[in-house]
């Protein structure tokens, strides 16, 4: 099992406030890493600095040694050339509201000037099928835009957008907090689906989702690591009792 | 946050459970008592407490499947309900233990007395002990008491051994006691039985406690480690 992202030594800031401490992690390539914990804890902080986003929050720092692949993210890197490999995808569908289905794909090829109409095609074709999309759109891929589909398609078509520019990791941000029960079983699958060619991060409150769909799980607390194991067993038998505490609901 | 209605749903859990130990337990005890005794009347009274013990079991696992199905335990919750779901089971055949017991005392009674071999209230004592021990171990939810139950089902494995040598020769040498003689082999058996059943109860309360699955000699042992992925490739 390789590592796709090395965590090491991770502290980030907002303002003089510590969100998170001395975080390292490894991360396997091509699974899927739940990360939970109450809310404050730092689980989106960790997820948001593992493609500079958390820098963008004015005041907002990070310091240590992210390294995806080949490319240590905070020594010399650009941000945009951090987020070609690391795609995101947020707690609530955010597609370009006056774009077409199509449009909302190709957005982030375009912003590269990738100009290739035949190639743009196969490339929303493909993401659009590997974010279980495509049949349900292809026929109004440019009649309707973004914002005319279902939360759940919505949700997709925002997957499909991080996808489109072939991304290594997928961020995902509590990704199904806002769907209903059977468009979330739809995400789910598609993280299934989704880790045979990319490495899932994926920060969730839903205790029974993280055990679903992530082979490794890190429990986070006051920015901190607590404990980082196989899902299985941070479910069933975790090592440190703040974990317990936390996923039987004695706190939280 | 705590989980009240969660919280009350494990509490009557564990009572439930405690009161099916109860009469699983006394169940040995009467059957035990008609064997030395050759009691007809604690023979029924036995016969009538297996369907209450077999209407424990039916709640017991009722109200393990709905806190499953609607709470959705994780951790040392999720271990203390499959836990009980399986104690409940044993604590079943231990009540059917008993019975198997009284039918032969039943049927020992219609017969001449027999001098046999066989110390059954020795071993009836073990085995009785071995139940109430190993329900201690889950009153308490102490590993290392339920851990003292295992040592003990050598002891009672080895009085079956010896029974069923001497009860064989003593067929063997007076033909004309081999029916008490089987019926007290079958009564040795049945301790036996009653006792392996104690010891799966104290292995699910160690599987509880500790998260270890100790059945069939096999502890697995569970670390916990900041980078799994490195350490376990």
């Amino acid at each position: 099992m390789g590592v796709a992202i090395e965590v090491e030594h991770l502290n980030a800031w907002f303002g003089s406030t510590q969100a998170l401490k001395d975080i390292s992690m490894h991360i396997a390539a091509n699974h899927a890493t739940a990360i939970i914990g109450p809310s404050g804890c730092g689980k989106s902080t960790y997820v948001r600095c593992l493609n500079r986003m958390h820098e963008t929050v004015p005041g907002a720092r990070a310091e240590g040694r992210v390294r995806i692949g080949d490319l240590n993210i905070y020594n010399g890197t650009s941000a945009t050339q951090v987020r070609r490999r690391v795609g995101m995808v947020f707690q609530k569908p955010n597609p370009f509201p006056t774009y077409s289905i199509y449009d909302n794909v190709a957005a982030g090829l375009k912003l590269n000037g990738f100009r290739d109409r035949r190639r743009l095609d196969e490339i929303v074709e493909r993401s659009l099928r590997q974010a279980a999309l495509w049949d349900e759109v292809r026929d109004d891929l440019r009649k309707k835009s973004g914002s005319s589909l279902s939360g759940g398609q919505q949700q997709r078509l925002c997957i499909a957008r991080a996808l489109a520019v072939q991304p290594q990791v997928l961020l995902m941000d509590e990704p199904a907090s806002a769907l209903d029960p059977i468009s979330t079983g739809k995400i789910e699958e598609l993280i299934f689906q989704l880790k045979e060619n990319y490495t899932i991060v994926i920060v969730t409150h839903n205790m029974q989702q993280a055990s679903r769909v992530a082979e490794f799980t890190g429990f986070f607390l006051l920015g901190e690591l607590i404990e980082f194991d196989r899902t299985e067993k941070i479910f069933t038998n975790p090592a440190d009792k703040r974990t317990e505490d936390y996923i039987t609901g004695r706190f939280g | 946050m705590m989980r009240t209605r969660f919280q009350q749903g494990l509490d009557e859990l564990r009572g439930k459970l405690l009161v099916m130990g109860g009469l699983a337990e006394q169940a040995v005890d009467r059957a035990c008592q008609a064997y030395i005794e050759r009691d007809l009347q604690r023979c029924h009274m036995v016969l009538e407490n297996e369907s209450r013990i077999n209407a424990a079991e039916r709640e017991i696992d009722e109200l393990a499947f709905d806190l499953l199905a609607l709470q959705q335990p994780m951790a040392v919750d999720l271990r203390f309900i499959l836990a009980v779901t399986k104690i409940n089971s044993d604590l079943e055949r231990v009540g059917d233990q008993s019975v198997n017991v009284v039918e032969r005392v039943m049927d020992m009674i219609e017969l001449p007395p027999a001098d046999l071999p066989i110390d059954i209230p020795r071993m009836a004592t073990a085995s009785s002990a071995m139940v109430r021990r190993a329900l201690e171990s889950f009153i308490e939810g102490k590993a290392e008491l339920a851990q003292a139950v295992l040592e003990m089902d050598n002891v009672v494995d080895r009085m079956r051994d010896e029974a069923f040598i001497n009860l064989t020769r003593k067929m063997n040498d007076s033909p004309e006691v081999t029916r008490q003689a089987l019926d007290a082999l079958l009564v040795a058996r049945n301790l036996e039985r009653v006792a392996d059943h104690a010891t799966n109860i104290a292995e699910d309360v160690i599987f509880w406690v500790r998260g270890a699955d100790v059945r069939h000699n096999v502890a697995v042992a569970n670390s916990s480690t900041r980078h799994p992925i490195v350490d376990r490739s």
